[in-house]
């Protein structure tokens, strides 16, 4: 094989609960890390590089070393919402390819869910700027710029909300068969936590206009932490490697005459996959961001499994689930949907990725060697971003 | 709606698109170098950088690129206003704005995206600008 194998993940933990009241997300970023480390079967002091999305209560660039204790000769504090975690890996990876750190940490705590952060309807524009000055007085939502994007994809391919229904569907198939994202769903008070249909998803209430209750992820608590590590490092380690092969990065937003229904990974995953010299039909996991099923559907065909305008016929097909064939399996923990979303899920993607190349997923794909990370962080229908990363077993 | 959220100030990018507001006009930035036309306002040009945009009224009239009827929001302003229509317009001259589309019977079945639309001026119960929202022609 060709492939460069410079830096792998070799370190995870995903913070198990998803109703965290009396912890801080500090707290979590810190119990995360620790984790990882012994996961990996390194320690504290090792760490050089720190990678950070300015998430927890007085961390950041300036806090989170601190609070810490630690010295790394890399800070790297990119903030681009729940792609943040893909893109921090984009930048390790070139950190150690460039030896500037050997040891990276990317670390994830939020309290979203017990401080009731009201992250889909409380509004998302505020003021005082180019941009919030001239969207404040339209009462968007964060579900509603996605749903915005819903509609055109509806009008200009024919797609249903049936077939965006099959992602929720997959994806609740998932999180069932994964204890952590059931005793989620049990602490945040889901109605009904069991396997769903495409009518339930349908009776389920909308909430802007076409995406349903059932479409859109959850907000919980939650985060998580994982280490990556340079080739030789990734020798000594406790587990098999889990090889980063590639990655890209791009961001898109609202443009005069643009088409919504492309996102950033259209620019972001055929650099990953070039870098990474495999192709999406090689790739055995994808794991896409949901934080709703449009943005699932718009990314896969922005990923390359299906053409632009093909996803809902690619999704009606069942392809989705662990245990199907004809394309790699999505969102294998029960994704944002049904098991974890504190506001940024980017982290808990390269998570998934790494048990399923590790053959430790719930719902693992048997002989699974390629996966597929991309996270779109902001707003689909506005300014986003997307970091698509390449990851291979040992 | 009869309270919205009002843009802040000074913010000298859409200071001058939110004056013409007052005076019941939709403007936006066209390049003199490249012709780009340019919105949201700002001070250089999206295409080439240059900073010599000049301000052109629109005659508000344009088509529904996209929207999506919103029935939940948590912001006091809107919280009780019952389902309202988001939406992107594509304006004649060239530039997409955000907007609500209002005066229609039923939101939920009554708009469709390609949809002819004309700029309204809403006054607003408090607040010092009318805001421009969109009606069916
Ligand atoms: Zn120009």
């Amino acid at each position: 094989m060709s492939q460069k194998r410079e830096s792998a993940i070799v370190g995870i933990h995903e913070y198990p609960k998803r109703y965290a009241p009396d912890v801080s997300a500090m707290d979590i970023k810190a119990i995360s890390i620790k984790a990882a480390l012994d996961d990996a079967g390194l320690s504290w002091s090792d760490i050089d590089g720190l990678y950070d999305a300015q998430d927890g209560e007085g961390g950041g660039g300036l806090g989170l070393a601190a609070y810490l204790g630690i010295k790394p000769t890399v800070i790297d504090t990119t903030s681009v919402g729940g792609s943040s975690y893909e893109f921090h890996t984009a930048h390790a990876m070139r950190d150690i390819a460039s030896g500037k750190c050997n040891v990276a940490v990317l670390s994830y705590g939020s309290k979203a869910a017990s401080l009731r952060t009201p992250i889909g309807t409380g509004g998302v524009s505020g003021g005082g700027n180019w941009q919030a000055n001239m969207e404040a007085s339209y009462g968007q939502t964060l579900i509603s710029n996605y749903a915005m994007v819903a509609h055109r994809h509806m009008h200009e391919y024919g797609t249903t909300s049936e077939q965006l229904a099959q992602i929720s569907v997959s994806t609740r198939h998932h999180a069932m068969r994964n204890p952590q994202a059931v005793q989620a769903m049990t602490d945040l008070q889901f109605e009904g936590i069991g396997e769903i249909t495409v009518e339930d998803v349908l009776d389920s209430r909308v909430i802007a206009d076409p995406l349903h209750l059932l479409e859109c992820c959850m907000v919980s608590d939650g985060g998580g932490a994982l280490i990556i590590v340079s080739k030789e490092i990734a020798e000594k380690t406790n587990k098999p490697p889990v090889w980063l092969l590639g990655s890209g990065e791009a961001t898109k937003y609202r443009e005069n005459g643009g088409d919504i229904t492309t996102s950033a990974g259209a620019q972001s995953a055929p650099i990953a996959f070039s870098e990474a010299g495999v192709s999406p039909s090689e790739i055995d996991i994808a794991m896409v961001y949901d934080s709703f099923s449009i943005t699932v559907a718009v990314c896969l065909e922005d990923l390359g499994f299906c053409a632009k305008g093909e996803a809902g016929s690619y999704i009606g097909d069942g392809k989705l689930r662990y245990d199907q064939p004809g394309g790699p399996a999505l969102n294998t923990d029960g994704g944002g949907l049904s098991s974890n979303h504190p506001g940024m899920r980017g982290l808990f993607l390269l998570l998934e990725s790494v048990r399923q190349l590790r053959g430790e997923s719930t719902s693992q794909v048997e002989n699974a060697k390629l996966a597929v990370a991309h996270g779109n962080g902001g707003l689909l229908g506005g300014n986003h971003t997307g970091g698509t990363i390449i990851l291979a077993a040992d | 709606m009869p309270d919205r959220s009002m843009p802040q100030f000074p913010e000298p990018d859409t200071s001058p698109f939110w004056e013409s507001v007052k005076n019941e006009q939709l403007s936006y930035q066209q390049c003199n170098v490249c012709n780009t036309v340019v919105f949201y306002p700002r001070y250089a040009c999206s295409s080439c950088g240059s900073g010599e945009l000049v301000w052109k009224d629109s005659k508000g009239e344009g088509e529904i690129y996209t929207y999506s009827v919103v029935r939940q929001n948590r912001n006091p302003a809107f919280a009780d206003l019952g389902a309202y229509v988001l939406a992107y317009v594509d304006l004649d001259e060239g530039f997409r704005m955000m907007t609500n589309v209002v005066g229609i019977k039923n939101p939920l079945t009554d708009i469709k995206i390609g949809q002819r639309v004309k700029v309204k001026f809403e006054k607003q119960e408090s607040g010092e600008f009318p805001v421009p929202v969109f009606e069916l022609i």
